[in-house]
């Protein structure tokens, strides 16, 4: 007698896929993340910018306790969109891996090489029993050694993509539509023009407010940068004011 | 008495590094003794190890930064192999690690433990205290003691205490006994800076007057001691930071 399988049978157990090729856990994964709040990256000429929505707190929580970038190491930063807790043993882990590699080999990582160690774990968990995948897609951005800057974006799945500028997270498609308008190199050649397209593009699916964004800056050879609330103020009331002048323009060409 | 370690086989009349007739007199035979030969052989000889190392560490500690002294010349046997040799190393922008003791072992702990302290940072978003990272260097060394890599490095680890602002020098030994001290140096050089410093150190002295304290112990070894340790390098450690002193050049005649 045929035994009828339907299809969320092949999500029990993660090695298993299904008749037409997919692991459902690893795409169930990458739901999570779409449930999680935005991180926005973008790579500019001497500078990269890591954006991330900062959730509401509830008003007795202590606001400090919640850590979207993570620094790596003194040249890399990492965002997350996704399950807080599984972001944090891949931080663990891609910590320990770049002070090992510094003993070993004694160069600091290079991107290519952190972003790789970081999806290969993911991958592994993929592929074993009675394991689930890890629920995070990361930003990772910085400098090598030699100074060039690059950004890479990894999945659940464990495949890593190199990006100019990328999102993740809640929303994602409609941030990176606007930065695939909006990014030309020479907006992001010099540091404000990044910020300032990092933070218009995740106001795009934010609530306008600078206590709603949260940015962190790298350049080559400096330590990282978060930017504090008044900066941040100043950046958004410029966004807005653009916003208006460009809605004006559009009303008179009416 | 030339100082072995109990565990070593002295031979009796020939001696296997320098390959001439020589006999010491130790504490487990009382063969007479050739002088001469049979003080460089233990000085220059890699078959045995002594518990006294010919490189010489200097820590001094004062109210308001430390300073340690390190002498630059890398011995292989009778060689001196590299002049401007580094034995210090920064764990971190405010504690330095100076180490002495088996080629080899001392660049692997040391590297190890500063990478360590540099994970603690990356992890916790601040530096490990002096204090802290003495103990969890002191633990290391303790563990690997009883097992099958026992690391043999003499170390003398100072810094400044960024919260409290207080100056901390520690000395360790290869059998990770740690203890704070006010100052001391390694080293058969230090057999004769030790007395130097007992003398004329005072904790209140300015930079430059522990500067000549510093010259004055590395006249000291000059003068007395067999093996010529020219250059010393010198960096201070201040609440600011760790900072360069120029190198100080043994002055004086040999006694």
């Amino acid at each position: 007698m045929p035994v009828i399988m339907s299809g969320t049978s092949y999500d029990r157990a993660i090695t298993v896929f299904s008749p037409d090729g997919h692991l459902f856990q690893v795409e169930y994964a990458q739901e999570a993340v779409k449930k999680g709040s935005t991180a926005v990256g973008v790579k500019g000429k001497d500078v990269v910018v890591l954006c991330v929505e900062k959730k509401s707190v509830p008003k007795l929580q202590e606001e400090r306790t919640v850590r979207k970038i993570c620094l790596l190491d003194d040249h890399v930063l990492m965002a997350f969109a996704g399950l807080t807790a599984d972001a944090r043993i891949l931080v663990n882990r891609a910590r320990v891996e770049c002070q090992s590699h510094k003993l070993t080999v004694e160069d600091p990582v290079t991107l290519e090489y952190i972003t790789r160690f970081i999806a290969t774990l993911k991958q592994r968990y993929t592929q074993s029993n009675g394991r689930r995948p890890f629920g995070t897609s990361c930003l990772i951005a910085g400098f090598d050694m030699d100074g060039t800057p690059h950004l890479y974006l990894t999945d659940p799945s464990g495949t890593y993509t190199e990006w100019m500028a990328n999102a993740t997270g809640r929303s994602a498609k409609t941030v990176r539509e606007f930065l695939e308008k909006h990014y030309t190199d020479e907006a992001v050649s010099t540091e404000e023009g990044a910020i300032k397209l990092v933070v218009r593009a995740l106001l795009e699916v934010v609530q306008s407010g600078a206590k709603n964004v949260e940015v962190a800056i790298m350049k080559p050879n400096e330590p990282m940068k978060m930017l504090d609330i008044g900066s941040l103020e100043k950046i958004v009331a410029e966004i807005e004011k653009e916003k208006e002048e460009e809605a004006e323009k559009k009303k008179q060409k009416k | 008495m030339l100082q072995c370690l109990p565990q070593v086989q002295v031979t009796d009349y020939y001696c296997c590094c320098c390959l001439i007739y020589c006999c010491f007199c130790c504490s487990c035979c009382s063969t007479p003794v050739l002088p001469l030969t049979s003080i460089l052989c233990s000085l220059t000889s890699t078959h045995y190890t002594s518990i006294m190392s010919l490189e010489c560490l200097i820590g001094v500690k004062f109210n308001n930064f430390v300073l340690m002294a390190t002498d630059m010349s890398h011995l292989q046997s009778i060689m001196v192999q590299k002049s401007d040799d580094d034995k210090m190393l920064a764990l971190s922008k405010n504690l330095v690690m100076a180490v002495s003791g088996e080629a080899g072992d001392t660049t692997q702990f040391a590297e190890y433990i500063a990478k360590n302290i540099q994970l603690y940072k990356m992890r916790n978003g601040y530096e490990l205290p002096p204090a802290a990272a003495v103990h969890f260097t002191r633990h290391t060394l303790a563990t690997h003691l009883r097992s099958r890599e026992p690391y043999f490095v003499n170390l003398l680890m100072g810094g400044v205490d960024p919260d409290t602002n207080k100056t901390e020098l520690f000395y360790m030994d290869y059998l990770a006994a740690s203890i704070p001290v006010k100052y001391y140096a390694f080293g058969y050089g230090g057999m004769f800076t030790l007395s130097v410093m007992d003398k004329e150190y005072t904790p209140d002295m300015n930079e430059k007057e522990a500067y000549e304290l510093l010259k004055k112990c590395v006249a000291e070894i000059k003068r007395r001691f067999i093996i010529n340790l020219p250059k010393f390098r010198v960096r201070i450690i201040s609440k600011e930071g760790i900072k360069d002193m120029p190198h100080i050049v043994g002055e004086g005649e040999a006694a």
